[in-house]
């Protein structure tokens, strides 16, 4: 049961013009294992929400692509770790339609729909870290 | 005792250009094909001219690199051209790199006989010009920017047209990723044109949009809103399968929005928004679009 990272990519994130290389670099990891255009799309949405969300409440943070194994199935893991005010609450965070900003609030439960596994772990003044991964064939 | 690099080096002047120029030209990375070799010697005589009398033996000891100011513009000026020309950073650095060697080569033939003294002069030398070649990069790199910053405003202007399609109907195909700024743009040609032409169809085509997320979900709403505040109907055409499911799975509800395909289907929907008819010619009553 235990994951393999195969390969890791760190990136930073400090400008909304990072999203789009980010993005295409999640694009190329997730074409090289072979994933479906539909799961492609999928886990480059999430990426894009959780990105954003980065960007929007902690002025940017670190990325990091890895290509995972665990048992048989390959999937790509993406961590999206940032230092900003944290989340005070979590469960009304993951809830549809609520947003401290001004947007549509499914940032965090739509990408978690979209992707196979999520976790957040948010500490109030120290920064959150989301990790999501999203399997080849799921 | 000090030695007086500034005298020594301006007798050596003539010296000092033909071996900086022979070695600028006998590097590899010359690109004869940017720089005639009559616009090399003018540059690096003007160089010359303005840094050697410069070089008194109280502007070497201080460091000061305000009183080098003439030489930095100048230095600025071949920079930036260099870099509007298309020269890599290796060519331009070394541009400065070998003035420096052979500068210090002459002044070791020059002063044979107070090794403490050439040591030190050497390194003040050294110092100044190593300043001129952070100026080299930092111009060069500021003038690579300024080619960039042209080219995105370029991209941003052609990347919105808005197309007239029909008498009544505009097209806007959006390419490229929909961020609040490319949104105002969108939006702003959009409404415009709408008044411009009288239209009251608007179709919006996202099949070059790589990535609908909620962000961009929320461009959208916002710019069909817009749109039916001006009395225009607005289509969004080009979504794509996997487009589809994931727009579903994030929980965007896009029902209040009329959505198509392709291009085709919105302007078909149009036509019969506008009561029009697509008929081939001699086909009696069998409308070709419309049924």
């Amino acid at each position: 049961m235990m994951i393999i990272a195969l390969s890791k990519d760190i990136m930073q994130i400090i400008r909304e013009q990072d999203v789009v290389p980010f993005r295409n670099r999640v694009k190329e990891n997730a074409v090289k294992i072979k994933m479906s255009l539909l799961n492609q799309t999928k886990l480059i949405t999430a990426a894009s929400e959780l990105v954003r969300n980065m960007l929007k409440y902690a002025g940017g943070g670190q990325t990091i692509i890895e290509i995972i194994t665990k048992e048989r199935l390959t999937g790509i893991r993406l961590t999206f770790a940032d230092q900003g005010p944290g989340i005070p609450d979590i469960q009304q965070a993951m809830k549809d339609g609520y947003s401290t900003g001004k947007s549509l609030g499914l940032g965090l439960p739509g990408a978690k729909r979209l992707v196979n596994e999520f976790a957040i772990t948010s500490e109030k003044g120290k920064g959150t870290t989301v990790i999501i991964i999203k399997w080849t064939n799921g | 005792m000090s030695i007086d690099s500034a005298r020594l080096l301006q007798k050596k002047k003539k010296q000092i250009l033909e071996s900086w120029i022979n070695s600028q030209l006998a590097e590899d990375a010359l690109r004869e094909d940017m720089i005639s070799n009559d616009e090399l010697r003018a540059n690096s005589e003007e160089l010359l001219d303005t840094l050697l009398p410069l070089l008194t033996p109280k502007n070497v000891a201080e460091g000061d690199v305000s009183v080098f100011d003439p030489v930095t513009e100048l230095l600025s000026g071949i920079a930036i051209t260099r870099a509007k020309q298309g020269f890599t950073p290796r060519e331009t650095a070394f541009y400065v790199f070998s003035l420096k060697e052979v500068v210090l080569n002459i002044l070791q033939n020059e002063v044979t006989d107070d090794p403490q003294g050439l040591y030190e002069e050497s390194f003040r030398l050294n110092k100044i010009i190593d300043g001129f070649a952070v100026t080299i990069f930092e111009t060069f790199i500021k003038g690579r920017e300024e080619v960039i910053l042209r080219q995105t405003d370029e991209i941003a202007e052609i990347s919105t047209p808005v197309i007239r399609i029909w008498d009544g109907i505009l097209a806007l195909p959006i390419i490229g990723t929909l961020d609040s700024a490319r949104t105002q743009v969108v939006m702003e040609n959009l409404l415009e044109e709408i008044v411009a032409t009288g239209s009251s169809i608007a179709i919006l085509d996202i099949s070059g949009v790589p990535a609908v997320d909620s962000l961009v979900a929320q461009h959208l709403i916002k710019t069909v809103s817009a749109t039916r505040l001006m009395g225009a109907e607005c289509i969004i055409s080009g979504i794509r399968p996997e487009i589809a499911q994931t727009v579903v799975h994030l929980g965007i509800d896009l029902s209040s929005i009329i959505t198509k395909s392709t291009l085709a289907s919105a302007l078909k929907h149009a036509f019969q928004i506008l009561k029009l008819e697509v008929k081939k010619p001699g086909a009696k009553e069998r409308p070709f679009i419309n049924k």
